[in-house]
């Protein structure tokens, strides 16, 4: 017997996002139909190949005929759905979120290891922001410099779980996690124990790789210096599934 | 088993107090213990003795006026709380005048009229058993028609049929959203899955909220019949009560009444025979507010840090470990009882148009009868607080009563007239939330209110989303210094568009409603904000 022609579950929708008609299979999400079609959507705890987070709120689109907004990581598309994806109000928005970013942990980009390669430097410059409103919170922490290999440091971590989710999910060494309530949470290694100390990591640097700031770096990078290499995740992760 | 070994039972049970004309009641519920209620209760143990034997000494459920407290009611055996002699503060030392009075005149000086508006104004469904029956008493709860519901849906009811009832009958989730609980069981009960759950969520973490705790303490079976006659409806055979550590004695009363309940074959394999079966367990809550959200809950029932995801999928859909699941409130349970025992037609024709059936209310704060009520749907607030609450005591002025907790909103004095349900008080900005309601005199400054509110939502913010994580903390800082007399008219103007942001963008209802009461205090004390502007 030859295989079915097409996949029986699964249908293609129609749907329209800032006026453009597109289509869609009915299990993607909106953010992964905007990523096919060029059309730019903000994201920071939206990663290719890791499960659906759903807590930067910057990929939030307006859904016509719907009051709430929408997480566009995390919200499948739908036959008929009428999208906008940059309206004025949701600029203000993004905005006013990558200032609450900035203001909540310490980032100095001039001095960032990071600057210029920097996935919140590169939206707060995308979305507009020249300056932040929100006064600094300045509360301090400690550099997390035990690990040979790399580094962490809590001042420029934004809490997008990336290094969680691809160390448990991908690695499947789950070293990370987080811990605290509210402004208090911070990312942890084991039992919040120094990361050079850590029973588990396995020093992949794959936490690294996928943290989009200046929160995980290698040892001995200088202003500027850490690059990001997020390519093999999508591969991995096609790997993982398959298995 | 049927309806009729059903009554014989409850005969039975009754027949065990036959010789018993008078019932001492002891409110031993958490807020009558914490002011002495148990001293109380051993004093009129050993004092009565074997004396009278007509008389017994019983303890019993909250009896909703809690700040009267410790309460003890006299009554014939059957009798309502408003038809006993009620004694008030009662102490250990009040024994020996309590029981003489059992065949002589009542104790004047420690009485506490039943005739008055705070209990004559109630209507009691929900509250039905609470302060008349023990609630660590199976066969108490057996006897007054306990579990006579849930029979009548298993033998002569199909699935379909108790979901037309709870339908018909219009009530909606008393956990705050008010969503239709109708509604809701059919879209679980029409899940194809392999498996289903039922949780009851007890979490209750608002500030000054305590109706679900009171229920659970005052008559846990009634929550437990609600919950199992759920999950004959939409086919689950497993449910979890998740309820917060802090309330040791719900949880005793709970696991009491499951014990017991599952060694009578009421819950367990096989209830009463037929093919269904439903096992219970208890979840303990480790005290944070967000665990309180329905996704939160579930992965903290799952073993995870209790933290919400996004909706879709609804729990309904998709819920403890992947699997649909029908998750309610304390309160909603309850209602359940009634309902199939009364039928749909008549919950639906108390209340208002779109809120049907009574509600319970936590008066808290400056008020003279702080304790627990409930009134139908649609009583004005002017009578809650001034005739069934007393009023402000000390000849102050009302100023605002804050209802929905962090998430709610203040409601001033032009708008008492008002009749209390959902719709309502969403149009005056604040909501019905779970039943809190808290009253302020005219010494409140609305600004404190909503630092203090928003306080609360920083500190018990989970943390996963950035605009509630850091918005929370942005805007609580402004209304501190705003409190302190030090913010600018700038600063104000930023509050406000934090709250739009926060509100808008937020992941879950937390965040989404942690901007409620500044926005609500602004709307309504404006001049409040103004006059702490330190550049004004
Ligand atoms: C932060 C937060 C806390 C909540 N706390 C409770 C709670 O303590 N008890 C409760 O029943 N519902 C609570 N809810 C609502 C639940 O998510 C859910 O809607 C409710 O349990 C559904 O039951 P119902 O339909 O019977 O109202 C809370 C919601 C949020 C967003
Ligand atoms: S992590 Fe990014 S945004 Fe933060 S200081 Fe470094 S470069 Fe700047
Ligand atoms: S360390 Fe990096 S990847 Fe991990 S949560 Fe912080 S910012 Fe995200
Ligand atoms: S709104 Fe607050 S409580 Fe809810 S997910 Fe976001 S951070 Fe957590
Ligand atoms: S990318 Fe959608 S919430 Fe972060
Ligand atoms: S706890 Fe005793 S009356 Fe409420």
């Amino acid at each position: 017997m030859p295989p079915p022609a097409t996949q029986p579950n699964v249908r293609v929708v129609t749907l329209n996002i800032d006026g453009r008609d597109l289509s869609a299979r009915e299990d993607e999400t909106i953010i992964e139909v905007c990523r096919e079609n060029q059309i730019p959507i903000p994201s920071l705890c939206y990663l290719e190949g890791l499960s659906i987070w759903g807590a930067c709120r910057l990929c939030l689109v307006e859904l016509a005929g719907q009051g709430r907004l929408l997480a566009a990581c995390s919200t499948r598309v739908t036959e008929g759905m009428q999208i906008q994806t940059n309206t004025e109000k949701l600029q203000r928005y993004r905005r006013t979120i990558v200032e609450l970013l900035f203001a909540e942990r310490n980032h100095v980009c001039s001095v960032c290891v990071s600057n210029g390669h920097c996935e919140l430097q590169y939206l707060a410059q995308t979305c507009g922001v020249d300056h932040v409103r929100v006064p600094y919170r300045q509360a301090s922490y400690r550099v997390d410099s035990s690990h040979e290999m790399f580094r962490l440091d809590h001042d420029r971590c934004i809490l997008c779980t990336r290094c969680v989710r691809v160390c448990d999910e991908i690695e499947g060494a789950h070293t990370w996690d987080v811990m605290g309530r509210g402004t208090e949470c911070r990312v942890i290694t084991d039992m919040a124990q120094p990361w050079g100390e850590s029973d588990t990591c396995t020093s992949c640097g794959k936490c690294v790789q996928v943290c989009p700031t200046g929160a995980l770096v290698r040892q001995g990078t200088s202003v500027g210096e850490m690059v990001k290499d997020q390519h093999f995740l999508p591969i991995l992760a096609r790997r993982r599934h398959a298995q | 088993m049927n309806l009729d070994d059903l009554a014989d039972l409850a005969e039975q049970y009754r027949a065990i107090d036959a010789n018993v004309e008078r019932e001492v009641r002891v409110c031993m519920a958490a807020s009558c213990q914490s002011s002495g209620a148990a001293p109380v209760m051993d004093a009129l143990l050993a004092g009565l003795g074997d004396s009278k034997p007509a008389c017994k000494v019983k303890g019993v459920g909250c009896m909703g006026l809690c700040s009267a407290g410790p309460l003890v009611s006299i009554a014939d055996r059957d009798a309502s709380l408003e038809e006993s002699t009620l004694y008030r503060d009662v102490t250990a030392d009040d024994a020996a005048d309590i029981i003489a009075s059992l065949d002589g005149p009542p104790v004047e000086r420690l009485r506490c009229p039943t005739d008055q508006p705070f209990f004559a104004r109630q209507q009691k469904i929900v509250l039905e058993n609470a302060g008349i029956i023990d609630p660590d008493s199976f066969k108490g709860y057996v006897a007054v028609g306990g579990y006579s519901a849930l029979i009548r849906a298993l033998s002569e009811m199909t699935p379909a049929d108790v979901l037309r009832e709870v339908t018909d009958s219009g009530l909606r989730g008393r956990g705050g959203g008010g969503y239709p609980t109708g509604l809701k069981w059919s879209t679980v009960a029409k899940m194809p899955a392999t498996q289903k759950y039922v949780i009851c969520n007890a979490d209750e973490g608002d500030p000054g909220a305590f109706m679900d705790r009171a229920i659970l303490e005052s008559d846990p079976h009634r929550v437990l019949e609600g919950m199992a006659i759920a999950a004959y409806a939409i086919g689950a055979n497993k449910a979890y009560v998740y309820v917060r550590a802090e309330y040791p004695l719900a949880v005793e009363r709970l696991q009491t009444a499951i014990r017991k309940a599952k060694r009578s074959g009421f819950l367990g394999n096989k209830i009463g025979d037929t093919q269904f079966s439903l096992e219970v367990e208890i979840r303990l809550g480790a005290g944070a507010f967000v665990c309180g959200e329905e996704t939160a809950l579930m992965a903290s029932i799952e073993g995870l840090r209790g933290q919400p995801r996004p909706r879709p999928p609804y729990p309904a859909e998709s819920g403890l470990w992947g699997y649909p699941t029908l998750i309610n409130n304390v309160e909603t349970f309850a209602n359940i009882t009634p309902i199939l025992r009364e039928g749909g037609d008549w919950f639906a024709s108390i209340g208002t148009e779109r809120s049907n059936g009574t509600k319970v209310f936590a008066l808290a704060g400056t008020i003279t009868n702080t304790g627990l009520i409930e009134v139908p749907m649609g009583t004005s607030l002017r009578d809650i607080i001034e005739v069934i609450g007393g009023g402000i005591p000390g000849g102050k002025a009302f100023k605002a009563v804050q209802t929905g907790g962090p998430s709610g909103g203040c409601i001033p004095a032009q708008h008492l007239d008002i009749a209390v349900d959902y719709d309502s008080l969403k149009t005056l900005g604040t909501m019905m939330g779970s039943g809190g309601m808290i009253v302020m005199d005219e010494t409140s400054s609305m600004v404190d209110v909503a630092r203090y509110f928003m306080e609360f939502c920083m500190t018990e913010s989970c943390g996963k989303c950035i605009p509630c994580r850091a918005g929370t903390q942005q805007m609580h800082s402004i209304l501190d210094r705003l409190a302190k007399s030090q913010a600018t008219r700038a600063e104000l103007a930023l509050l406000e568009e934090l709250c739009e942001v926060v509100q808008a963008t937020s992941l879950c209802g937390l965040g989404q409603t942690a901007p409620n009461p500044v926005l609500s205090t602004m709307r309504y004390f404006r001049n409040e904000y103004e006059a702490k502007l330190g550049d004004a």
